[in-house]
Order: C-alpha cells, then sequence, then structure tokens
C-alpha cells in the first residue's frame, strides 16, 4: 500500500498557491475595508464577514481533504470524523451565539455610556 | 525486543494481528483523527465562547485593527501585516509537512528528513512571532485611563489615537513613587506606580484643546469608535481612577478586558499546540533520521504526526478569521 501511493507534490503545490491566494485576498480586504462591505448588512453581519467566513471553509476545506488527506480515506471513516465535528460545531455556535444576542438585547439597554 | 513479539502489530495490514482493519485505516491513525476532532470541539467552544461575549459587548468590542498594529523592526501603524505573515509561516511549515508525508511514502529517507527539519523551523518561526505579539500586547502602545465605572477611555489627535507620553506633561501631582530598597524597607512590596497620575493626566488634557477623548463604544453605523467632544471628556476623564499600560488577564488599555483574556486563552492554547507539535515533529525527526521507519517498512508515524500538525495550522486559520478579520 505505502509503495502504491502515486506522487502529490504538483497537486500539494497548486494547494498552497490556492491557500495563499485566499490569505492575500482576505488581508486585503481586511485593510482596505471597502465602505460597500463593510458598513452594509447581510443576513446579521456585514457581507464582508460573510466573506471571511466563506473564504476560511474554503481554506479548512482544502487543509482537512488535500494535506490532512480526507480524500484519500474511506468514505465512511471520513464522514465518522467530519460530520461529527461539523454538526456539534454548528449547534454550539447557534446557540452561544443566539445567547450572546440575547445578553446583549437585556444589557444594553441599561449600559449608560 | 522482536522475539516477544508473536505477531507483528507494527504490520499496517490488521489491528494487533486480528482480521480487516476497519474503515482500512491503521489504529493510530483513526485515534489520531478522533483526538483532533475532540480538540476541534475544545477549541470551537472557546472561539463560541469567544463569539458570545463578543456579542454581549458587540457595541463596545475593541476593534482588532486598532489593536494589532506592529510589525517588529518598523515603526508604524500596519494592521494585520504581522499576522498574515504568521498565517503564511503556518501554511508553508503545513506544505512542507505534506511533503514529508509524500516523501515518506516513497521511502525517501533523506527528503522525509529535510521536510520535517523545514516543518520545524517553521513552527519555531511561529511560536517566536507569537511570543513577539503576546510581549507587544503585554506592554501596550498608547495607554489610557481607566473610569470608576470601569469604561476605558483613550486619547486621539486629529482622529489618530496618541500615546500618553505624546501629551502628558508636567509631574504627578499625587507625591507617588515607586518604592525601591535604597530608600529602606518600609514593606516588602507594592504595586509598581506608573509613569503618569490620572491627575496629570486630566490637568494635560485640559491644556491643550487638539487632545480628544475616544470611548469604547462604537458608533454602529460607522463602525468606529466614538469620539467625545471636549466637554463631554473633560466631565469622563473626571471619573478616572487610574491609568492602564498595556494588557494583562485584569486591565486592558483597548477595551474590554474580557478581549485580552481570549486573546492570552485562545492564542495561548493555540500556541501550546504548536510548541507541541513542534516537540512531537522534533522526536520524530529524529526517529527518521536512525533509520527507525526504514526499518519498520513505512513512515506512517510522520503521517500521524503530519495530521496533528495540519490541525494546528486548520485551528490558526480560524483563529485568524475571528480574532483578526472579523
Amino acid at each position: 500500500m505505502a509503495h502504491a501511493h502515486e506522487s502529490n507534490v504538483k497537486r500539494i503545490w497548486m494547494v498552497f498557491g490556492l491557500l495563499s491566494v485566499v490569505t492575500i485576498v482576505e488581508v486585503a480586504l481586511g485593510i482596505t475595508k471597502p465602505d460597500i462591505l463593510h458598513l452594509t448588512s447581510f443576513l446579521g453581519t456585514s457581507p464582508l464577514n460573510w466573506i471571511f467566513i466563506i473564504l476560511t471553509l474554503y481554506k479548512a476545506y482544502y487543509i482537512t481533504w488535500t494535506f490532512m488527506h480526507m480524500e484519500g480515506e474511506k468514505k465512511w471513516f471520513r464522514r465518522a470524523a467530519v460530520w461529527t465535528a461539523v454538526f456539534l460545531i454548528c449547534y454550539l455556535v447557534t446557540l452561544l451565539l443566539i445567547e450572546g444576542g440575547y445578553i446583549y438585547d437585556t444589557l444594553s439597554p441599561i449600559v449608560k455610556w | 525486543m522482536e522475539s516477544n513479539i508473536t505477531i507483528p502489530s507494527d504490520s499496517k495490514k490488521t489491528w494487533n494481528g486480528g482480521g480487516v482493519r476497519p474503515f482500512g485505516a491503521s489504529y493510530g491513525k483513526m485515534m489520531m483523527w478522533f483526538f483532533i476532532v475532540s480538540d476541534a470541539l475544545t477549541f470551537s467552544g472557546f472561539l463560541a465562547a469567544y463569539g458570545l461575549t463578543r456579542f454581549k459587548f458587540i457595541d463596545s468590542w475593541p476593534i482588532a485593527d486598532e489593536v494589532f498594529t506592529h510589525v517588529p523592526f518598523i515603526h508604524g501603524n500596519y494592521p494585520m501585516y504581522y499576522v498574515a505573515f504568521m498565517t503564511f509561516i503556518l501554511i508553508f511549515s503545513s506544505v512542507t509537512m505534506v511533503m514529508a508525508v509524500d516523501a515518506g511514502h516513497k521511502m525517501q529517507k533523506n527528503k522525509v528528513a529535510w521536510y520535517m527539519f523545514a516543518t520545524i523551523i517553521g513552527g519555531i518561526i511561529f511560536v517566536g512571532s507569537q511570543a513577539w505579539e503576546w510581549n507587544t500586547f503585554i506592554k501596550g502602545s498608547y495607554g489610557a485611563v481607566k473610569t470608576e465605572d470601569g469604561k476605558v477611555l483613550q486619547f486621539v489627535k486629529d482622529g489618530h489615537q496618541i500615546a500618553l507620553s505624546d501629551f502628558v506633561v508636567g509631574d504627578r501631582m499625587d507625591e507617588r513613587l515607586s518604592h525601591t530598597k535604597k530608600n529602606g524597607l518600609w514593606f516588602e512590596s507594592g504595586e509598581t506606580v506608573g509613569k503618569y497620575s490620572v491627575a496629570q493626566v486630566m490637568a494635560s488634557y485640559k491644556a491643550d484643546p487638539s487632545i480628544q477623548i475616544r470611548s469604547e463604544q462604537i458608533d454602529l453605523e460607522k463602525k468606529q469608535k466614538i469620539i467625545f467632544s471636549r466637554e463631554k471628556g473633560a466631565s469622563e476623564l473626571a471619573k478616572g481612577k487610574f491609568i492602564i499600560e498595556g494588557a494583562n488577564l485584569t486591565a486592558n488599555e483597548y477595551g474590554n478586558t474580557i478581549f485580552s483574556d481570549f486573546f492570552f486563552f485562545i492564542t495561548g492554547f493555540h500556541g501550546f499546540h504548536v510548541f507541541s507539535g513542534i516537540v512531537i515533529n522534533i522526536i520524530i525527526f529524529f526517529n527518521v533520521i536512525l533509520g527507525t521507519y526504514e526499518k519498520k517498512g513505512h513512515y506512517e508515524m510522520v503521517e500521524k504526526v503530519g495530521l496533528y500538525w495540519h490541525f494546528v495550522d486548520l485551528v490558526w486559520v480560524f483563529v485568524f478569521t475571528f480574532f483578526y478579520l472579523v
């Protein structure tokens, strides 16, 4: 099995290029913060934040699939790890963020600035 | 050793000489994956708690661009550049790690060793950068006044934040000095007395009409901190209790104290992962050089430590987004 492995060198460099480009885009957007993306609101936060989150998930996908070689694992092994983590993280994040928004709604009227 | 083992358990084909391997994965690799899943949950717990706290203080959270603005050896305001550099270092060390795994599949011992070496160097640069980042954050760059109702007041001139040392003049006016041993042993120890006193800052503020005070509150329309008028600033400053310079677990010149708590906790926990990754990498590196895996017939150990290393990179991608970008 170990010997039958094909070389992935080319693909690795391609993914590295991809991750670098995405990071450069993120940093460029983070520094310039175009008003049209930064000061408007879309689905609860600014479109800029959505871009950051989507690009992050995009990078996470490539790191997991290529670098951690998830694409080469058996389908149900992959699912055992990925589905579990994705489900639990979504669950936790949803609950905590809703809770945080609620605390803000109740707390901010009594904070004097 | 070998005489003690009747069935070679090192073989990648089975678990302890049993039947077919579940999911075609070796025991070690599968357990590494399950460890990674649980560790990912720990990190997401931290980041989700950070999210909750940030939502709770959505109208006063420090703006990361205004906090992390330093680059080593260069003066001036350069938000993000250094963290971006750190991100690149970590991604690149991930690439060298995956190259080591790839060379391992082809049983190229020397290549594996060199790529492992490059990965270790990348990790050390990253941890060093993080230490520098911590040091800068702890020292602080501007200084601020904390009021008795717990608000942090920063100082601006022409819309840009300025340091206390840029405008505070005169003497302390409260007669306090840091106690030193040569002045006798009146007490064993005491709090360090800062360079400036609140009264001194107040007097300097009154003396220079170009100085304004910036509050922690964010104008949610413009996503910028609100700058007080001179009069409002003076009345807020009158409530000043003490001077904060830098950040620690109990005070933070950049705003909410819990922001610095999360910064130390999350980047610290991640940094500790990088550190342990480096240690494990070094151990594996020596094993590669000694030919352990050459004798074993496969380099799966490199693959397993590689999984851990990529995971550390993966976490950083998220920390980078949620701490510095969003």
